[in-house]
């Protein structure tokens, strides 16, 4: 296994300066489900404005993690801070207050299917800041479409999208609420590799415009070459290799190796 | 001559025996274990309902939407089935009640029939096919496709918004549903005398209401609200809780209809042994 001191990164420094940017810190993370486990022992941490990828073999817990980030799985031992709020303790209005600041874009881009894409991005805006006029909803509904290029797409319903086109609806839903952190769940699986690439140049777009810090679960690697500050490798649900993209390339390790070829 | 078994093979018999009972007693075990923990699921979802029920914030248009849904969508097929049910139940009744001269007590029967029994058990279980089967599929591709996990890391909760209204809605429509399918099964009989004979509708009308009080309908709308109930919380449940892959989608759709026929006829069962008691 690899460490942080042999793959020293930028925001892994370990300092008082570094802790103050830490905005995800998770220690010891297990998971089981039944007999199965995917997650034996997980610690990572994110920092500031930073973007981190995690790769890893399908099966190996990636999404299970930022599962358990958001509170829609619990672990079974270990500790999540986000925010500088433990998860775990958190009673349900708390977690649905630390959620607002938080943003999830799923697998399956996750759209409401009997919903316009008006009405998907207006469903969390509502919810979160109550007293929008329905004037200021919809500048903030534009505003989130045209930073994803669909401002077109307005009044159509899902099902009358792409694949490349929910992802970007999916993205443009979880930032209209402006979280500081942001997850991705595989956001460029099953799309061909132009979309690949322009969703992964769309998550540093945001990057930049919102200054979220963000966990990017994925297995494409072109994906992790644009979007990455850092990178993760988790093997048999435990962090494998962490550091910079240009560090694991040049490892030595032959797992890594294989995963880089 | 007898066989003789050798004591090390029937040791080995008798130890393939006792494993096999034992694997029998371990899967009847778990069998039990599941059906007494979906009981349990079962009661900790309707107890969840009923706490976002009673929650200050009510999703009033998702409500009305769902309103519209199973209200407004049901009305034809509702319409046929209670047209047809009361034509069927008069021209079947017809032929005993003139054997013993009681024609004229026709529509008084059929329309205590319809009012009483036919009318909300058939609606509702048109309803719990319809309607049931509609929320198990749909609250069951949302949880597949994650867009319940999308509504809960949205900051909100699924269970107020996808639960409650459909729940409420179906526990409201239906017995309007029920009383619809009651006046359209009530023109059916009309229709159904005037096959095989001459009756006016102001005749109809009379005989059919001498028999009947207000006290008819009560009973029968207000088992109707639990058919509603029962449909709305069978349907969300199966949905709500299915499995991870599209397969679970079908199963949520067809045991959400199996269970909730089966609770209409035990709701129905009940509440005719309780009208029984108390009229």
């Amino acid at each position: 296994m690899i460490n942080d001191s042999q793959l020293e990164t930028p925001f892994a420094s370990g300092t008082a300066k570094a802790d103050n940017r830490k905005v995800i810190e998770i220690k010891s993370l297990q998971k089981s489900f039944g007999k199965q486990t995917v997650l034996s022992d997980v610690s990572l941490e994110l920092f500031k404005e930073e973007n981190l990828v995690v790769l890893g073999k399908s099966g190996s817990g990636k999404s299970v993690l930022i599962k358990c980030i958001v509170g829609l799985l619990f672990p079974d031992t270990g500790e999540i801070n986000v925010l500088g709020k433990s998860v775990l303790s958190l009673n349900p209005n708390e977690l649905n207050e630390l959620r607002k600041k938080i943003g999830f874009l799923f697998q399956g881009s996750a759209l409401y299917d009997s919903m316009t894409v008006k009405q998907n991005l207006e469903f969390p805006l509502k919810r979160i800041f109550k007293k929008l006029s329905q004037q200021e909803t919809d500048d903030k509904v534009n505003e989130a479409l045209e930073n994803v290029g669909l401002i077109e797409a307005l009044h159509k319903m899902p099902s009358q999208l792409s694949g490349g086109m929910r992802k970007r609806i999916g993205l443009a839903r979880t930032i209209i609420v402006d979280p500081q952190i942001m997850l991705y769940d595989e956001p460029t699986t099953g799309l061909d590799p132009i979309t690949s690439n322009e969703i992964s140049q769309l998550i540093n777009d945001v990057q930049k415009k919102y200054h979220t810090s963000s966990i990017i679960i994925t297995h494409d690697l072109p994906c992790a070459r644009i979007t990455a500050n850092r990178v993760l490798m988790l093997k048999d649900g435990e962090v494998y290799a962490n550091g910079t993209l240009k560090e694991l390339e040049n490892s030595s390790d032959e797992w890594i190796k294989s995963f880089f070829k | 001559m007898k066989k003789i078994i050798p004591a090390v093979k029937a040791k080995d018999y008798a130890t393939k025996q006792s494993i096999r009972l034992s694997e029998k007693a371990v899967e009847r075990k778990e069998k039990a274990n599941g059906f007494l923990l979906e009981i349990g699921n079962i009661s900790s979802f309707i107890g969840k309902t009923c706490r976002e029920i009673f929650s200050t914030q009510f999703e009033f248009k998702e409500f009305l939407r769902q309103c519209f849904e199973i209200g407004n969508k049901s009305l034809t097929l509702v319409a046929i089935t209670g047209a047809i049910m009361g034509i069927v139940l008069t021209i079947q009744s017809r032929p005993v009640l003139v054997d013993f001269g009681a024609v004229s007590m026709l529509p008084g029967m059929v329309t205590i029939s319809m009012i009483r029994e036919i009318g909300p058990v058939i609606t509702a279980l048109i309803c719990a096919g319809k309607i049931g089967s509609g929320m198990g599929a749909e609250l069951g591709s949302m949880k597949v496709t994650e867009q319940i996990d999308a509504m809960e890391v949205s900051a909100t909760n699924p269970m107020r918004f996808l639960v409650v209204t459909r729940v409420l809605a179906a526990t409201l429509m239906i017995p309007l549903l029920v009383i619809f399918a009651d006046t359209l099964g009530f023109f059916g009989s009309w229709l159904g005398v005037n096959i095989k004979g001459s009756v006016s509708f102001a005749l109809f009308f009379a005989q059919a209401f001498s028999h009947i009080e207000f006290i008819d309908f009560i009973p029968a709308v207000v088992k109707s609200f639990f058919f509603g109930a029962v449909i709305g919380l069978v349907g969300c449940y199966k949905g709500y809780n299915a499995g991870r892959g599209t397969e679970s989608v079908g199963l949520a759709a067809n045991s959400a209809v199996v269970l909730a026929s089966l609770l209409v006829i035990v709701v129905d069962m009940i509440a005719v042994q309780i009208t029984d008691m108390l009229l």
